[in-house]
């Protein structure tokens, strides 16, 4: 569950960003949008170059021994001590949440504790740490949004998202019904329980068709691939993008790479 | 009822949860009963907690339950000492099949024939009915639908509602066909003759066997929640009152009581208080006009005693059954109580039942979840449901030579094909070198990606590969 109480650090100089490997092999269009906004912002984006996966795929399967080889190639990557932005909920929270108790009562216990204690979700340090302003650039357009759930549980971002858009003028956000239920993804779930995925997935295309949006954007990429995926299979009429494209894009005179 | 009905309910497999989960998934039926039913009872919880500092309360109910789980060997001998003190016959049951005996013992010391059941998923745990009607007992359940589970001769699907996955045609459908009852779309009516055929039964039991949802260790009272009225008919018509409990649901103090329950009844059903509230602190007094001559307690353990022993687990037994968790489970709405062939579905099912059965048996149950987190946030006591489950996952394949595995049954999910991949992953993941290597190439290959990725493009189509990595795009970029 989120942290009752969130301390958000100053604007700093300089993150980490950590890209995750969804983005990495997938979406890096996400990424890079992700270190634009940062960039846009005045700050500084490192990019460890041996960052890799954060070990949530084992570790949610069950495979701690595996996963905790993987975090911990992981842990040296921050040596200073600026902040690390992560542009997903889930792997944020891998990070901030389960680090701690991944390497408890191991030697790597403080450090990990320290890395986790760093560690945010993108849009929730473009909001709440570099108060960002967002000039919309776009057509109008109305769209819809599905918050992971780690994003909106184990991060306790559920209001970000919605709070960015609403900075864009020529932006409608419609709200689909049961917009905090699952989209179905859940990891290594949709392929371990396929039918219940699918089950899940179709209801939540079929919400946020109901909307009368024709795209939708989230913050993470399970979510996305998940629900476009579906969308896309049955053809639904229905698009999704990582939210920090889309605000990328909406707010960008252009002259960006992404 | 019939012995086949007994036995068919005894014999569900709990390991082919799969084939049930397909089967409730493409039950049109199936998925509006449930669909529509813990919509309402999201929307009900959420009203009756408005107004309230919810965060405060489950602190609150969550410490009230930790604090009792902290002395629970010392509350159970305080609890047994008042109990004993108030007159109530305390019995100690190891597991099932114990508790199950002590019940017919006293039965038959009192020549008992028929028993009248108030709601009790102990009792379901126990698979009592069965067991009763195995020796020559009738027992019958009261609560109405227990009652109507009985008749189709099924097994509850939901702790708190156990007919939730019929709806009223089918109820009216089955009344008439077992009882005789005019076919009606008016549920008063339904739940008056209901009323009607169980009140006869009352006056004529010679046993009452209910649960417990909480038991005062200072006092020795047993409390029980319920809306009907027939936990008081059960636990004061009949002159024996039998009931049965789970040795996790004692707290030391009547004011502990207070806090449990507002959060309980919300959390249930969405009601700021029950119909009926009932304390039981003991057998009638001789100038008494009312309520059974013998109480008895059973104290059933039956596995908790072992979740007892990891201070991980033990927030297992915090459980004060409202069923929030499956009411906002994604997963429980789909599929329904039934797929999961256990006593207690649903998340909490899946975190308590492999203790009780096993996590052979029931290794199927920890991977049922998206591990969304809705049930560990609904959780009137702050049971980090989702956390257990991964605990659980961990403990059926053995994956953590840190931390062993204790569960009875532990390790029977793991393959070694499995294990396999999750190394070789593990390999290339560990060692950001070869990593940037596999991921540059798949990259490269990308018009080359498999269209068919097996159990993912049956539903969806694959996400694509992109023709540069985001490493490699910021590689690019600072050179």
């Amino acid at each position: 569950m989120a942290d009752p109480i969130k301390v958000y650090p100053p604007k700093p100089s300089k993150v980490y960003f950590y890209g995750t490997c969804l983005i990495d092999l997938f979406y890096p269009d996400a990424g890079m949008a992700g270190i634009q906004l940062l960039e846009r912002e005045g700050i500084e984006v490192i990019f460890p170059e041996d960052q890799t996966c954060c070990g949530q795929p084992a570790y949610t399967s069950g495979y701690h021994d595996q996963a905790r080889a993987v975090a911990r190639s992981q842990l040296n990557l921050f040596p200073e001590d600026w902040p690390i932005v992560v542009p997903s909920g889930s792997c944020g929270g891998m990070m901030r949440k389960h680090y701690p108790d991944l390497f408890k009562d191991t030697p790597d216990d403080v450090r990990a504790a320290e890395v986790a204690g760093r560690v945010w979700e993108l849009t929730d340090f473009l909001l709440n740490v570099c108060h960002i302003k967002l000039k919309d650039l776009g057509k109008p357009a109305t769209v819809a949004m599905h918050t992971s759930c780690s994003a909106r549980r184990e991060m306790g971002v559920a209001t970000v998202g919605p709070a960015l858009l609403g900075q864009l003028d020529n932006v409608e956000l419609v709200e689909q019904v049961r917009a905090e239920e699952c989209c179905g993804f859940g990891g290594t779930f949709a392929v371990r329980h396929p039918e219940i995925s699918s089950a899940m997935v179709s209801e939540k295309v079929d919400t946020l068709v109901n909307t009368g949006a024709r795209e939708f954007v989230t913050t993470d990429c399970g979510c996305l691939m998940n629900i476009d995926g579906y969308a896309e299979k049955n053809q639904q009429p229905m698009k999704g993008q990582h939210i920090l494209s889309f605000l990328w894009q909406r707010t960008n005179d252009g002259n960006g790479e992404a | 009822m019939s012995d086949h009905a007994h036995a068919s309910a005894h014999h569900i497999d709990v390991k082919e949860f799969h084939p049930r989960a397909q089967a409730a998934i493409h039950n049109p039926k199936i998925r509006q009963n449930f669909r529509k039913a813990m919509d309402g009872l999201m929307t009900k919880r959420k009203s009756a907690f408005e107004g309230w500092d919810l965060e405060t309360l489950r602190d609150l109910g969550s410490n009230i339950r930790m604090r009792a789980l902290a002395n629970l060997p010392d509350l159970l001998e305080q609890l047994e000492a008042k109990l004993t003190e108030n007159g109530i016959k305390v019995h100690w049951a190891v597991d099932a099949d114990e508790a199950c005996k002590i019940v017919r013992d006293i039965c038959v010391a009192r020549d008992a024939k028929s028993v009248i059941k108030g709601k009790s998923m102990v009792s379901e745990e126990m698979e009592l009915n069965h067991y009763l009607q195995e020796h020559g007992i009738d027992a019958l359940e009261s609560d109405l639908g227990e009652y109507i589970v009985q008749l189709a001769e099924e097994t509850p699907s939901h702790i708190i509602m156990p007919a939730i996955h019929k709806n009223t045609d089918e109820i009216s459908q089955l009344l008439h066909d077992k009882t005789g009852t005019d076919l009606s779309h008016d549920v008063e009516y339904l739940t008056a003759s209901a009323r009607l055929q169980l009140r006869e039964k009352f006056r004529n039991a010679d046993v009452g066997v209910s649960g417990v949802n909480f038991a005062v260790a200072e006092t020795g009272t047993l409390c029980l929640v319920e809306n009907e009225g027939n936990g008081r008919m059960t636990t004061t018509v009949p002159p024996c009152h039998i009931a049965v409990t789970g040795i996790e649901k004692v707290v030391p103090n009547l004011e502990d009581v207070t806090g449990l329950l507002a959060l309980l009844t919300r959390s249930a059903t969405g009601q700021h208080i029950t119909t009926y509230f009932n304390m039981i602190s003991g057998p009638r007094k001789p100038d008494e006009l009312d309520g059974p001559e013998e109480v008895h307690v059973v104290l059933v353990d039956n596995g908790r005693s072992s979740i007892f022993q990891d201070d991980e687990l033990l927030d297992t037994l915090k459980c004060i059954r409202c069923g929030a968790c499956m009411n906002h489970c994604p997963v429980y709405t789909r599929v329904g109580g039934h797929t999961y062939g256990t006593t207690y579905p649903g998340p909490i099912g899946k975190i308590l039942m492999p203790h009780l059965i096993g996590l052979d048996e029931g290794r199927h149950l920890p991977s049922a979840s998206s591990l969304c987190g809705a049930c560990g946030e609904v959780c009137p006591v702050k049971i980090p449901i989702p956390d257990l489950l991964v605990r659980l996952r961990q403990e059926s394949v053995d994956g953590d030579k840190l931390h062993p595995a204790k569960v009875r049954g532990h390790g029977a999910k793991r393959n070694s094909l499995e294990a396999m991949v999750w190394k070789g992953w593990s390999f290339m993941h560990a060692k950001p070198g070869l990593y940037r290597m596999g991921t540059g190439m798949a990259a490269k290959f990308h018009k080359l990606q498999p269209g068919n990725l097996g159990a993912w493009t049956k539903y969806r189509t694959a996400p694509k590969l992109a023709p540069k990595t985001l490493h490699q795009r910021m590689k690019e970029r600072n050179t």
